[in-house]
């Protein structure tokens, strides 16, 4: 049974038909791609799994659970983590308050008794550091804990956003272009670095990326979308070889790199 | 309830929804190019009406020459308040010109209040404006016929700016997508200082028929004919000419309707205008005629 | 350690702080006793505004309607009966609020309770409307108390206003309420509800794909920031000794956002400091509008030149110090302790 599915997912803004019946299947501990020209849909299918926009048509189930009409801050409770395709950080933050952040809705204590430091608070709040601690330990960030989270570097701050999608305790981790801007070496590095956390945290992944090298090189099933629609499904190799995408890719002159 | 009282309150609902409907636009318009939520618009409308106070009084114009004095010093106003107080926060942070507009509008109001003095002045009434008309069983004021002629030839002629000249496919272009319009090489700052002149002007115009009407002037007078416009603005959809003016109408209906058959909830006025802005944003946030 | 340490050294200074306020109290004069009353209702509001605009990012301008509902709620429940017999001559009070007399304290809380309740309903809009719309919906709001406040004749005694009101705020109410005001929100804010209400400032679509829940912490803000402003209407209306629905307009607000703006947005240590020196500054400012004679000539007094004073500041403070007095920093011990651990290392050298 597929942890996550999508089934015949429609989302239109205005007259644009921005997902059109996308079917989709991630299978727990997965690593899957999503590929496809700009403006494909891709990030819009991120949107409708989180709940950002309600889908028009078609229905999202999360471990057999309807999710179609879930708010974001509910599908992430349950399981549903993401990063932003343009770094979405808390600037004014520490490096450890954004991973803090991600682990409150877990929070049990009110609110009085955070603001006086009763016993139950203090705990809850101390177990929330060390489990972010031991998370930017685990992403190399440990050190820049006390940084403004706006300050770290740009491939810092990639790692940073993947550190606090994994403080919401995700069993799915959504990566939106997560090797955007980064150099071949940060590249590799980010490559190796997915597939560990996906093994530490027994994630199901799926990512978008532009970068092919990454997507052939870590994805062991790809998806691809064109205006909307998914054209072809299957392993790197048969991808590679599908007349479908290379019409896309190549026939709307956008892509020709892979 | 008579049939021609009803139409004598219908005229007036007409005539105050132009009024609110120009005040209205002039929010639209500069929201719509500079996104900002232009504050002292309702005291740029009490300006006006000083305007057209000292010009007769202090420079004894004839009072159609003061209208149009105070229609150029007003237009004038807004330009340079969007000079010092809107320019130089323009790539700042949102919350910080809406500071500065609040801010400006806190001036204008105290400076009003110095210079002016608190009390409140009777506004000059022109004899020929003030006679009634019968027609058959019903009576209106000239005043009112007035304001709803001008208003409409105000609003052809802003017609004509915004569709058919260059300046207003500027004022389009920059409202549909300020950076790539900068991009295209569009002069901001020139059509930024327009729109502030147009908007500042029918302003001045609505300002001066409000006057009119009702004769009494003082620093804060602005407030909420202001406010009313802008919630006219908001439930018309803001950045749309067309909204503007029918939020204005459906406000000036309102106003006037509800003081004439429910006298005992006239206080409730604001209150009820404020519900309608509360559910229009709740239930349609982009307004009536708003785009997406 | 630092922890410990400066959490003594807390404890230390607010003890010294209320030995000066019972010195204050006793010996200070009746003039700056009533402007050190003034400063800490100005720190209150200061404060709890700073809390929603500073923190949360939701630009309210709704602080002098939560205020009235404080003032009012508090002020019919402390009145005794036989004033409130005297000040509704037109109608009067309806049962059972013509007969309730409740203590200072209680009437103050229920007050605040009621303002909170007020910003819960303000609050809820927030999830569809924001930035500046927000701020004309919850200006609105403000207004709208005033008119129901000027047309409810038989609970607010209309545009008459309540007079005559008992003086129980003094400086240990004043400022111990302060004092409370700026320890909750300040715990608040370091709090993990904190982080989330300033990741919602960040970054909105962030906070929410982490979880957070928009609805409840954007509306936790305008309750625990309405609760203090309905504290603070109740204080300054025992103070002041005369409530009126008009007092409690939009120029009150504006003065507030004043303060944030000169403190910082997002400075607890600077919106205290500009609270007491807005009140200061408001009262020195007096002068202006009182005749006076220099060399020979005689001044005339100008009304209304205090504020347009205090409207200039405003837009220079908006223009040229964006970053108000402290811009996002806080005062700490442990930034004090730094220095003389600096000067030490220093000299050791």
């Amino acid at each position: 049974m597929a942890l996550l599915k999508l089934d015949k997912v429609t989302k239109h803004f205005g007259g644009l038909i921005a997902v059109n019946n996308v079917s989709l299947e991630l299978e727990q501990g997965e690593l899957s791609g999503l590929i496809g020209p700009n403006g494909a849909g891709k990030t819009t299918i991120f949107n409708l799994i989180t709940g950002v926009y309600p889908t028009d048509s078609g229905s999202i189930f999360f471990m057999n659970q309807d999710i179609t009409r879930k708010k974001p801050h509910e599908t992430a409770a349950l399981g549903i983590a993401r990063t932003f395709q343009n770094i979405k950080l808390f600037g004014k933050l520490t490096v450890l308050d954004n991973v803090r952040v991600a682990c409150h809705y877990r929070l049990k204590s009110s609110v009085f008794s955070a603001v006086f430091d009763l016993p139950k608070y203090a705990e809850e709040e101390k177990r929330m550091t060390d489990e972010s601690l031991r998370l930017l330990e685990a992403v190399g960030l440990y050190k820049l804990r006390n940084e403004k989270a706006s300050s770290l570097p740009y491939g810092h701050q990639r790692k940073l956003e993947i550190a606090r999608a994994l403080a919401t305790r995700p069993k799915v981790l959504l990566l939106d272009e997560p090797a955007a801007g980064m150099n071949p070496e940060e590249t590799l590095e980010l490559m190796k670095f997915i597939k560990k956390i996906r093994d530490e945290f027994s994630l199901t992944i799926l990512l978008i990326e532009h970068d092919m090298k990454v997507v052939m090189g870590i994805c062991e099933k790809i998806t691809v979308l064109d205006h909307g629609c998914v054209i072809a499904r299957g392993s790197p190799s048969e991808i590679q070889k599908d007349p479908e995408v290379i019409k896309a890719y190549l026939g709307s002159g956008t892509y020709a790199r892979s | 309830m008579s049939w021609t009282l009803f139409l004598q309150h219908l005229a007036n609902g007409i005539a105050l929804g132009f009024v609110f409907g120009l005040v209205a636009i002039g929010y639209t318009l500069v929201y719509g190019v500079v996104k900002l939520v232009n504050f002292a618009h309702g005291d740029i409308f009490m300006m006006a009406c000083f305007f057209v106070y000292y010009g007769i009084t202090l420079f004894s114009f004839p009072w159609w020459l003061s209208f149009v004095f105070a229609v150029f010093l007003t237009a004038l106003l807004g330009i340079s308040i969007e000079k010092v107080a809107y320019k130089p926060l323009r790539d700042a942070p949102r919350i910080s010109s809406l500071c500065s507009a609040i801010g400006m509008s806190f001036l204008l109001e105290n400076f009003a209040t110095v210079v002016f003095g608190g009390r409140q002045k009777a506004f000059y009434q022109p004899q020929v404006l003030n006679k009634t008309l019968n027609i058959g069983e019903i009576r209106i004021q000239l005043v009112t016929i007035v304001t709803i002629v001008v208003s409409i030839a105000a609003l052809l002629f802003l017609n004509y700016l915004v569709y058919k000249t260059k300046m207003g496919l500027a004022m389009r272009a920059l409202s549909h997508d300020f950076d790539t319009a900068r991009l295209m090489g569009i002069n901001v700052d020139r059509t930024i200082t327009f729109t502030f002149a147009v908007g500042s002007s029918l302003a001045a115009i609505s300002a001066i028929f409000w006057a009119l009407r009702y004769p009494q002037i003082w620093p804060f007078m602005g407030v909420f004919p202001g406010w009313r416009a802008f919630t006219a603005a908001i439930i018309g959809g803001v950045g749309s000419i067309k909204g503007a003016m029918t939020g204005g109408f459906l406000i000036g209906m309102i106003s006037i309707m509800l003081v004439a058959f429910l006298p005992d909830l006239a206080g409730y006025r604001d209150a009820f205008i404020f519900m309608m802005l509360v559910f229009v944003l709740l239930f349609r946030p982009t307004g009536l005629f708003g785009e997406a | 350690m630092y922890r410990k340490k400066s959490f003594w050294f807390t404890v230390f200074f607010v003890v010294i702080f209320f030995l000066f306020i019972q010195y204050a109290q006793t010996h200070f004069d009746a003039y700056i006793i009533r402007i050190m009353n003034v400063a800490a209702i100005y720190v209150i509001l200061g404060v709890s505004l700073n809390l929603i605009n500073g923190f949360t990012g939701q630009f309210s301008l709704g602080h002098a309607g939560f205020m009235a509902i404080g003032a009012y709620a508090s002020a019919l429940l402390y009145m005794s009966p036989e004033l409130k017999v005297m000040n509704f001559f037109i109608k009067p009070l309806i049962w059972p609020l013509n007969q309730i007399q409740i203590p200072f304290f209680p009437a103050l809380l229920i007050g605040g309770l009621l303002a909170a309740c007020a910003g819960f309903l303000v609050g809820a809009p927030c999830m569809r409307v924001k930035g500046d719309y927000l701020a004309i919906v919850t200006y609105g709001f403000s207004e709208i108390i005033r008119v129901l406040f000027n047309n409810l004749q038989s609970i607010t005694n209309g545009p008459l206003g309540l007079k005559g009101l008992p003086t129980y705020t003094n400086l240990w109410w004043s400022w111990g309420w302060a004092i409370f005001t700026i320890f909750f929100i300040k715990r608040l804010i370091d709090s993990s509800y904190g982080r989330a209400l300033k990741a919602i400032r960040d970054n909105e679509e962030a906070a929410e794909a982490m979880g957070v829940n928009l609805f409840r912490h954007k509306t936790l803000a305008f309750v625990v920031g309405a609760f203090f402003a309905g504290i603070a209407g109740g204080l300054l209306g025992s103070l002041v000794m005369t409530i009126d629905p008009n007092a409690f307009n939009i120029m009150l607000t504006f003065q507030i956002v004043l303060i944030v703006l000169l403190g910082g947005l997002g400075s607890i240590t600077g919106t205290v400091i500009s609270g007491v020196l807005i009140a200061f500054l408001m009262e020195w400012l007096r002068i202006v509008e009182t005749p006076m004679k220099i060399f020979g000539f005689t001044i005339p007094g100008i009304s209304g030149m205090r504020m347009l004073i205090f409207s200039v500041i405003l837009m220079i403070a908006v223009l040229f110090f964006r970053h108000g007095i402290l811009g996002d920093r806080e005062f700490s011990w442990e930034s004090i302790f730094s220095i003389f651990k600096k000067r030490d290392s220093m000299e050791g050298e």
